[in-house]
C-alpha cells in the first residue's frame, strides 16, 4: 500500500491528480448545471491547438495555452449569446475543432518538432514536474478563492442567466471570469489527464454528486470530494494495474457514478414503496375506523 | 376592483413614463410609438395577445431592450440597464425545475449582488425569512423548488423580487398555470403590497379572472390600443383591435366581463344531431 510512496514521481503525481480532481469537481458543477458538458471536451482540444502554437512561437506553455483557451471560451460564450440560433454545443463544435485543427496543421507544417504531444493528449502522470505541481496548486487556490467570492453571483447566473442582470448581477463579467477559470483548470489538468479525458473529470463528479443531493451547496462539496477521491484512488490503481493514469482516474470516477446511480434508484424505489404503503395504510378500513373512533 | 387609482396625482408622481418610445431587439421594433405613464401606487394590468409586446414593455423598464426612438423614464431618470430599480418576477416557463436550489436560495438571490462572501449577512437572511413567512413559504425554505406546487413556486420568485424592498414591482404573468384559489391568493397579496405603496405592473392573459379586477388596464398590441378602468376599455371595439378577434362584452353585477364569440369545436354537435335524427 505504501510502497509507491517511496517514489518521488508517484507522490508528485498523486498530489497533482488529487488536486486536479478537486479542481475539476468544483468547476464541473457549473459546467454541468449550465448544460455545457461538451465544453470540457471541446476546450481541452482547443487548448491543444494553443499548446502547439505556444511551442512554435517559443512561448511559455501555461501562458500561451491559457490565453488560447480563455479566448476560445469567450468566443463560444459570445457566439451563443449574440447568435441565439446557434446553440452552445454547435458553437463549441466549430470553435474548438477549428482550434484543434490549427494545432494539427502546425505540427504537420513544422516537421522538425522535437516535443511529443502524447502527454497533452492522453496525460502522463510520470511527467508531472515540480513546476507543473506549483501551477496546479496556484490555479486551484485562485479558482477556489474566485468561486468563493463570486459564489452567489455565479449561482444566480448559472440558474437564471436571463434574469440575473435585472437584480444587478453583471452576467457578462461573471461569464468572462468563468471562462478564465475554466481555461485555467483545463490547462493545468492537461498534463495529468490529457485533452481526451479531461471532459470526464469535469462531468462525472458533479453528475455523481447531483444523484446524491438536491442541495446546491452539498452538490459542490460532494463533487469536490468525489473528484479528489477519484484522482487519489485512480493514481493508486494506475500504479498497481499498470495502466495510463488519466484512464484509471476516469474509470474510477465512472465506477463511483454507477454506484451513485444504483443508490439513487434504490432510494427512489424505497421512497415510492413507503409512499404507497402510507397511502394504503391511510385508506385501509382499519385506519378509517381509527379516524372515525 | 382591488384598489382605486390615485388620479389626483401630479405629473411628477410618475414612477414609469414612456415618451413616444419605439423599442425592440436586434433592429426589429417590438413596440412602436408607445406613450404611457404609470403613477406611484398604481396597480396596472397589461393585456394583449401573445407576441403583443407585454414582456418587452416590462423589460424596457428594466433596461434590457434596445430603444430606437423616444425616452423611458423610471423614477424620473432615463432607464439604464446597470441600475435596476424594480423587483421583477419573470414568467416561470423557462425555469429549470431540476436545478438543485432551495426556496431559501431562490429568495436570497434577490440580494445576490450585495457583498463578496459566499454567505449572506444575518439581517438579509432574517429579512428573507420574514418575507417567506408573509408569503406562507417559510416552512418550505429548505425544499428543492421542484418539490413545490405551482403557487408555492410563484411565491418563491415573488419573494426574490421583494427582498430588495422595491417600490416598483413588475410581474410577467404571475397567475399563469395556478389554480383559482392560488390565483386569488396571489392577487390579494399583490393588493396588500400595493396598499403599502408598492406600484404593481403585471401582464396577464386572464382578462376576466385577473385584469377585470384591476383598477387600471392597458390594452397593448405592438402599440398602446387603450388604457383605463376595465369598465371603460372592455368594449368590443377596443378588444377587437387588441386581440384581432370578435369579442362580446357583458355586464354582470357591476362587473364588466368579456366573452369570446362562441364557436362549436369538435364533433359533438354533429354527433348529437345525428343521434337526434335517428331518434
Amino acid at each position: 500500500m505504501f510502497e509507491p510512496l517511496q517514489y518521488e514521481f508517484f507522490v508528485r503525481g498523486l498530489m497533482a491528480a488529487t488536486i486536479v480532481g478537486a479542481l475539476c469537481g468544483l468547476v464541473g458543477v457549473y459546467i454541468v448545471l449550465r448544460k455545457m458538458s461538451y465544453i470540457g471536451h471541446g476546450l481541452s482540444h482547443a487548448i491543444f491547438g494553443g499548446a502547439v502554437v505556444s511551442y512554435v512561437m517559443s512561448f511559455n506553455f501555461y501562458i500561451g495555452a491559457g490565453i488560447w483557451g480563455f479566448l476560445s471560451a469567450l468566443l463560444i460564450s459570445a457566439t451563443t449569446r449574440h447568435k441565439r440560433f446557434i446553440a452552445s454545443d454547435a458553437a463549441i463544435g466549430i470553435i474548438t475543432t477549428a482550434s484543434f485543427a490549427l494545432g494539427v496543421a502546425l505540427i504537420s507544417r513544422y516537421r522538425t518538432f522535437t516535443r511529443s504531444f502524447d502527454a497533452a493528449l492522453f496525460g502522463n502522470i510520470l511527467g508531472v514536474s515540480d513546476n507543473d505541481l506549483y501551477a496546479i496548486i496556484g490555479v486551484t487556490v485562485l479558482t477556489f478563492a474566485a468561486v468563493a467570492f463570486l459564489y452567489r453571483r455565479l449561482l444566480f447566473t448559472t440558474f437564471d442567466p436571463e434574469v440575473a442582470p435585472y437584480f444587478g448581477v453583471n452576467t457578462a463579467w461573471i461569464d468572462s471570469l468563468f471562462s478564465l477559470i475554466l481555461a485555467g483548470a483545463i490547462v493545468v489538468s492537461l498534463q495529468v489527464l490529457g485533452a481526451t479525458l479531461i471532459a470526464a473529470s469535469l462531468v462525472i463528479p458533479p453528475i455523481t454528486a447531483r444523484l446524491l443531493t438536491d442541495n446546491f451547496n452539498r452538490m459542490v462539496t460532494l463533487s469536490v470530494l468525489i473528484g479528489a477521491s477519484c484522482g487519489f484512488v485512480g493514481i493508486y490503481a494506475s500504479y498497481f494495474l499498470d495502466i495510463a493514469s488519466g484512464a484509471s482516474i476516469v474509470l474510477v470516477a465512472t465506477g463511483a457514478f454507477m454506484l451513485a446511480m444504483v443508490y439513487s434508484s434504490v432510494r427512489e424505489k424505497i421512497a415510492t414503496m413507503r409512499g404507497l404503503a402510507a397511502h394504503s395504510h391511510a385508506g385501509s378500513p382499519a385506519s378509517s375506523q381509527a379516524l372515525v373512533d | 376592483m382591488l384598489h382605486p387609482r390615485p388620479h389626483d396625482t401630479s405629473e411628477s408622481d410618475f414612477i414609469v413614463e414612456f415618451r413616444n418610445v419605439t423599442c425592440g431587439y436586434t433592429g426589429a421594433a417590438a413596440l412602436s410609438s408607445v406613450s404611457l405613464a404609470v403613477y406611484r401606487g398604481d396597480f396596472v394590468g397589461l393585456v394583449g395577445p401573445s407576441g403583443a409586446g407585454k414582456t418587452t414593455l416590462l423589460r424596457t423598464i428594466l433596461g434590457s431592450v434596445d430603444i430606437y426612438a423616444g425616452e423611458v423614464l423610471v423614477d424620473g431618470k432615463p432607464v439604464r440597464s446597470s441600475r435596476p430599480l424594480a423587483g421583477y418576477v419573470p414568467q416561470l416557463e423557462t425555469i429549470d425545475w431540476n436545478f438543485p436550489v432551495t426556496v431559501e436560495q431562490i429568495v436570497l438571490m434577490g440580494q445576490a449582488n450585495e457583498g463578496w462572501f459566499p454567505w449572506h449577512k444575518k439581517e438579509v437572511r432574517e429579512s428573507a425569512y420574514s418575507i417567506m413567512e408573509r408569503l406562507g413559504i417559510a416552512h418550505l425554505g429548505k425544499r428543492q423548488i421542484r418539490a413545490l406546487s405551482g403557487g408555492q413556486q410563484q411565491r418563491a420568485f415573488l419573494g426574490r423580487a421583494l427582498l430588495s424592498s422595491p417600490r416598483l414591482l413588475l410581474l410577467d404573468e404571475p397567475t399563469s398555470g395556478v389554480d383559482i384559489k392560488t390565483r386569488d391568493d396571489i392577487l390579494h397579496l399583490l393588493d396588500e403590497l400595493n396598499h403599502e405603496g408598492v406600484t404593481v405592473l403585471m401582464t396577464t392573459h386572464e382578462i376576466n379572472a385577473v385584469a377585470a379586477h384591476l383598477p387600471w388596464v392597458i390594452c397593448i398590441n405592438k402599440e398602446i390600443i387603450a388604457e383605463g378602468p376595465p369598465s371603460e376599455v372592455y368594449t368590443p371595439e377596443i378588444l377587437g383591435r387588441t386581440y384581432g378577434a370578435e369579442m362580446t362584452v357583458v355586464h354582470h353585477e357591476g362587473m364588466t366581463l368579456v366573452a369570446e364569440t362562441p364557436h362549436q369545436i369538435g364533433r359533438s354537435l354533429r354527433h348529437h344531431q345525428k343521434v337526434g335524427t335517428q331518434t
